[in-house]
């Protein structure tokens, strides 16, 4: 089952959500990151992901599949947009649903982590200056 | 014995190496090998430390044997999210 998405354009959230949700559910978290227009106090325009599709699709699969394992929940999925995105654009999405709380926010939680850690996915950010760079931060 | 690769780069790799994607045509025993030729021939700005490589769309080792005839990929630190 495909929990992980690439998204060329933008993605309807409510019916991701719907999804995940069952009678089983008693509660759902969600993670949304945005672009915002400022990053390491330079005040940015836009910005590009790119990714190594075969590999980010995997490797976002397996996140997933490795939350299912090590939190007690029902269902998670993420989607990521790559190509162009304006600023106030959703660019990451993660949804869990569990029986209960503690388990839907952690593993929420642990999966963003991982897809910003893990995920083959470089974001190039242009600046209100005209210039524009890669962002490849050392761990 | 040389043994004909894909090599694709991405972000910064391909901006400084000026191509997504080559054929290269190789001795180097594994992947730690492949990438010192690669950086030495395209100044790429990455000590190999920096990097994760993947085989054929999977991680793999820097020890790892090339395999003749796969796709082979440097991946800089990712900025997703």
């Amino acid at each position: 089952m495909q929990r992980f998405r690439l998204a060329d354009t933008p993605f309807d959230t409510a019916s991701l959500r719907a999804r995940l949700l069952d009678a089983r559910v008693g509660g759902y978290a969600s993670f949304e990151g945005w672009v915002r227009d400022h990053n390491d106090g330079r005040a940015v325009a836009g910005l590009r992901y790119e990714a190594y599709v075969a590999l980010a699709e995997r490797e976002g699969e397996a996140i997933l599949a490795d939350a299912l394992q090590r939190f007690d929940i029902i269902d998670a999925a993420c989607v990521h947009r790559q190509g162009e995105l304006a600023l106030g654009e959703l660019a990451v999405w993660v949804g869990v649903s569990a029986a209960h709380r503690d388990a839907a926010f952690a593993a929420c939680r642990w999966i963003i982590d991982e897809v910003k850690a893990r995920v083959p996915i470089w974001k190039h950010e242009r600046y209100a200056g005209g210039d524009a760079g890669w962002l490849h931060p050392q761990p | 014995m040389s043994a004909k690769i894909d090599v694709l780069y991405f972000a910064a790799l391909r901006d400084a190496a000026g191509i997504a994607s080559e054929q290269v045509d190789t001795e180097a025993a594994d992947l730690a090998e492949l990438y010192a030729e690669v950086q030495a021939r395209l100044q790429l700005p990455f000590p190999q430390r920096q990097l994760r490589v993947a085989m054929d769309g999977e991680f793999a080792r820097w020890d790892d044997a090339l395999r003749a005839g796969s796709t082979v990929a440097f991946i800089p630190p990712v900025s997703g999210g």
